[in-house]
């Protein structure tokens, strides 16, 4: 992530970099004289702020909305953007490496640039902040403030030395990666989503603290960029949230990989010698240390809560958990809103709009939308990528609802076949006794995309038998769909039917 | 041709062969594998405990002799340092999984384990189901058996969660890890529930139980395991052939027939064989924790392979590294005994040399280069596999252990308290 717009990382002249800086925090940028009180001002311009400011402002409402830093969130500084990047060049590499499983031949040498694949990353993330630049924000005629952001009351915040007054407002600050409390790391230096796109050369030997999400997808990145990548994971599997079955597949994965896993595994210390930073493991009682260039954490994230003096607005909140809101994103401060990172239990971009568009809503026009109402899918970008939507089987027994599960494996799959990448699986989930989904995993190459469908039935309460009359184009990876849906009706020709039906084409022998 | 009876009592003895070869009479101690210098396996010792009564009555081993090796192995069970040193052989009654086979000391920092601790714990029962006589030596094995038993604290094993926990270890206490989602656990809940002196509370299972996931797979409705010898271990001890509890009431099935569709899964999977891989085939399939030709990535035939050590290979989610468990096909036996026949008779004719006098080894893999078309074949032969081979070939044969273990009221009672109910518990 870029820190500061002064930061030197990049060489001046890069225009990607320029171009960026320009778009997300113009350094000539001069905050607007306050005018009158916000019909909803905003703090942060992440993908949550971004989202109620565009809306409300076409809505007709008098907006504010007040960046610290840099405006886009982690989404296009520290997260999805530039890390999704990042995984394509990684999986350009790790093609090649199995061409001959196409009928290719591996290059002898396969030339990879590290530095040249972070000014791609950089050149994408200057192309994706066009949209949401503090210009065109401002075109689009919302007043974007550069600042720190303070209330100074129940309903005025205090930026860059004045006082704007608003009728509703939105906290929308986001989160940043949580720092385990390890003696030595600090010491010793670490990375994290946010400065790990800065680098400039692939460290030779990677430590990976964390095996959730962040600390899988950069694992895997890394190792095939050609990094020896060492992984420890506190848990006895990957993605402890996730189904056991995806954990499995995604371990094997990262195994194929080359990763160096170590499950059950907690880091006791850091210390250094030299340039080497030694990371000393303990798992089930037995020590061991490795050795290596830098580590990268990825623990989790915790809500940005922190110098928002939030107290004087009466905003109830937890430094882990984050601003406390009721189903309607409504705080202890019925003036104020939250959304996203600051107060969801589900850290996505997605999911930060999704609750911003709900507190347009509910804050300038009385609406009633919950949070509770959503559906939100989530997806970890690894190679096969793991993506979920809805209930999990021990969350829908947990509320005594009985389930069934349709699994397909991605190598029965046509197109998962002719595309080598026959890994995973679609599970969906369904409760007993009907076809009403109650939620979805699915494992494949593609499975964010493939998870859409799912999550357009569920919102629009279409049953698994519906997927089946739905004709799929062939070949297609999201064909699993199809083929779990066509396996629930084959559950569905009891005997008797199976009898009732003989019976009857008998009659015409 | 040789008859089915004969092909199986030729493998049965053959595999029973294993627990006259590798026991300590000292201590009365078996060893995990016949690898040398290899520790010996509390389950192991389990499993020896229970194939000792099925040599009786097959007549490969003297009544006297049985009643011998079982009251040496109970005496040392009782009599061996039970405390937080560690190197003592046990702790709150529970045993350390690997333990020297001279001294009976923890060795390979192994966690005192609770399942293999059941797995002994069964064995220890089924002696004490068998050695009824009203002689003091019989008496002697039915007392101990019943002490072990009682040591045994299964409330601390909860470790003050719902569930037990999988381990402990002296310098760390108890693993992270817990029973989630189907697996071997059953008889581990079942003996646990039916403690005389502390016993697991009836909602453990419950909690256990709420991870399941019922699934079709294959057109097969399914609760699924991974690595296949989850489907057999607790089946080893127990005929669950229309017992139900409260989730197999509600999915109209039960852990027999349940065992039989996960054998079905095996082969279907081996028909399919999505990774390409030398020899899997309807009548050649067998995926479970088991030995393997070792961490290595090679390129065969232009791909890539991964090849694993001793790993918990399953269908299939994998890993799959082209290694084949005979064993455990051949103990699909009771189950789905066509399948299970066709695969050895398939593994005689094409694998001959996988066998060592009619025994099965842990895996052999076809895809890797090796003498002959059964490419890599594991060293030597593991206790588990030829155990649960003994056990399962008799409940075929005889329903010997599955009779003895239905009498077994710690059985009936563990049962019960999870909430089974139907069939022979009416």
């Amino acid at each position: 992530m870029i820190t500061s717009v002064h930061s030197d990382d990049y060489p001046p002249g890069d225009l990607a970099w320029r171009a960026l800086v320009a778009n997300i925090h113009p350094t000539a940028w001069r905050n607007p004289t306050y005018a009158g009180r916000y019909n909803l001002l905003i703090i942060g311009a992440g993908p949550g702020g971004l989202t109620a400011a565009r809306e409300a402002a076409r809505l007709g409402a008098r907006v504010a909305l007040i960046e610290r830093t840099l405006i886009g969130g982690s989404r296009l500084n520290a997260g999805c953007v530039p890390s999704k990047a990042l995984i394509r060049t990684a999986r350009l590499y790790a093609e090649m490496r199995c061409a001959q499983n196409f009928g290719g031949e591996e290059p002898s040498d396969p030339k990879f640039s590290f530095p040249e694949a972070m000014a791609r990353v950089k050149r994408i993330q200057a192309r994706l902040s066009r949209n949401d630049s503090a210009q065109r924000l401002s075109e689009s005629g919302i007043d974007v403030y550069f600042g720190d952001a303070r209330f100074a009351g129940p309903d005025s915040v205090l930026v860059a030395g004045q006082i704007l007054r608003f009728r509703k407002a939105l906290v929308a600050t986001g989160s940043q990666p949580v720092i385990p409390q390890i003696p030595g790391l600090i010491e010793a230096g670490f990375l994290t989503n946010e400065t790990v796109f800065n680098i400039r050369s692939c460290p030779r030997r990677l430590m990976v603290i964390g095996g959730g999400p962040l600390g899988c997808e950069g694992a895997q990145a890394f190792c095939r960029f050609g990094a020896h990548v060492v992984i420890a994971q506190s848990d006895p599997m990957f993605l402890p949230k996730e189904e056991r079955d995806a954990a499995q597949v995604l371990s094997d994965a990262l195994a194929r990989d080359g990763v160096e896993i170590h499950l059950n595994t907690t880091v006791t210390a850091v210390r250094t010698e030299g340039t080497t930073k030694l990371v000393d493991l303990l798992c089930d009682g037995d020590k061991s240390t490795v050795s290596v260039d830098e580590i990268l954490v990825g623990v989790g994230r915790a809500p940005n809560v922190e110098h928002l003096n939030l107290e004087a607005a009466a905003v109830v909140y937890d430094r882990a958990a984050g601003i406390r809101v009721d189903d309607f994103l409504r705080t202890s401060n019925p003036r104020i809103y939250a959304a996203g990172d600051v107060c969801l239990d589900h850290m996505f971009t997605h999911a930060a709009a999704a609750s911003a568009r709900i507190v347009v809503r509910n804050a300038l026009f009385m609406g009633r939308k919950r949070l509770s109402a959503l559906t939100i899918p989530w997806c970890t970008y690894t190679d096969p990528e793991i993506a979920h939507v809805g209930l999990y089987v021990r969350e829908a027994l947990e509320q005594h609802i009985p389930v069934r599960t349709f699994t397909i494996l991605m190598h029965d799959v046509d197109r998962a076949v002719t595309d080598g990448e026959d890994a995973g699986f679609v599970k969906i989930h369904i409760k007993s006794d009907s076809d009403r989904i109650l939620g979805a995993t699915a494992v494949a190459r593609h499975a964010g995309e493939m998870i859409n469908g799912i999550s357009l039935a569920i919102t629009s309460g279409i049953g698994l038998r519906e997927f089946s009359r739905v004709i799929h184009t062939y070949p297609t990876q999201a064909e699993a769909i199809k083929m779990a849906a066509e396996a629930y009706m084959r559950t569905r020709l009891t005997p008797s039917l199976k009898s009732l039906s003989s019976r009857w084409l008998s009659y015409f022998d | 041709m040789e008859s089915d009876d004969q092909l199986l009592d030729r493998f049965q003895r053959a595999a029973f062969g294993y627990f006259l070869e590798q026991y300590n009479p000292d201590n009365g101690l078996v060893a995990d594998t016949s690898r040398f210098g290899a520790p010996a396996s509390i389950a192991v010792i389990g499993f020896a405990l229970s194939c000792y009564p099925v040599g009786v009555e097959r007549g490969w081993i003297k009544r006297t002799e049985a009643i011998s090796r079982t009251l040496v192995t109970l005496n040392f069970l009782w009599s061996s340092p039970q405390g937080e040193q560690p190197d003592a052989t046990g702790y709150r009654g529970f045993y350390y999984h690997f333990l020297d086979m001279k001294s009976g000391q923890r060795v390979w920092h192994s966690e005192l384990s609770l399942i293999d601790t059941t797995l002994l714990l069964a064995g220890v029962l089924t002696a004490s189901m068998y050695f009824i006589e009203d002689t003091p030596i019989e008496n002697a094995i039915r007392e101990r058996a019943d002490a072990i038993y009682h040591r045994i604290d299964w409330e601390w094993a909860r470790d003050g969660g719902a569930t037990a926990r999988q381990g402990w270890k002296p310098d760390s206490g108890f693993s992270h890890n817990g029973w989630e989602g189907y697996n071997e656990a059953t008889i581990l809940y079942v003996l646990g529930l039916a403690s005389p002196s502390h016993p697991l509370p009836s909602v453990s299972f419950d909690a256990w139980t709420a991870t399941y996931q019922w699934e079709n797979i294959y057109d097969i409705e399914v609760l699924y395991g991974g690595p296949f010898f989850v489907h057999q271990f607790s089946q080893a001890w127990i005929d669950f052939d229309g017992i139900r509890d409260r989730f197999m009431r509600e999915q109209n099935s039960d852990y027999f027939e349940n065992s039989r569709r996960a054998t079905h899964i095996q082969r279907e999977y081996a028909r399919r064989n999505p990774c390409g891989f030398e020899g899997y085939g309807k009548d050649c399939w067998g995926f479970t924790a088991s030995d393997g030709p070792g961490d290595n990535i090679l390129r065969i035939d232009g791909r890539e392979r991964r090849f694993y050590g001793y790993a918990a290979r399953g269908a299939p989610y994998g890993p799959d590294d082209g290694t084949i468990s005979p064993c455990v096909a051949l103990a699909a036996l009771p189950f789905a005994p066509e399948l299970a026949l066709a695969a050895l008779r398939h593994f005689c004719k094409r694998y001959a040399d996988i066998l060592t006098a009619s025994r099965l080894p842990s895996g052999f893999n076809p895809s890797l280069p090796g003498g002959s078309p059964s490419g890599w074949i594991s060293e030597g032969h593991f206790g588990l596999d030829q155990g649960i081979v003994v056990l399962m070939i008799e409940n075929y044969r005889s329903q010997f252990i599955w009779n003895l273990m239905r009498k077994c009221p710690y059985i009936g009672l563990g049962l019960r308290r999870a909430g089974f109910t139907g069939g022979w518990l009416s």
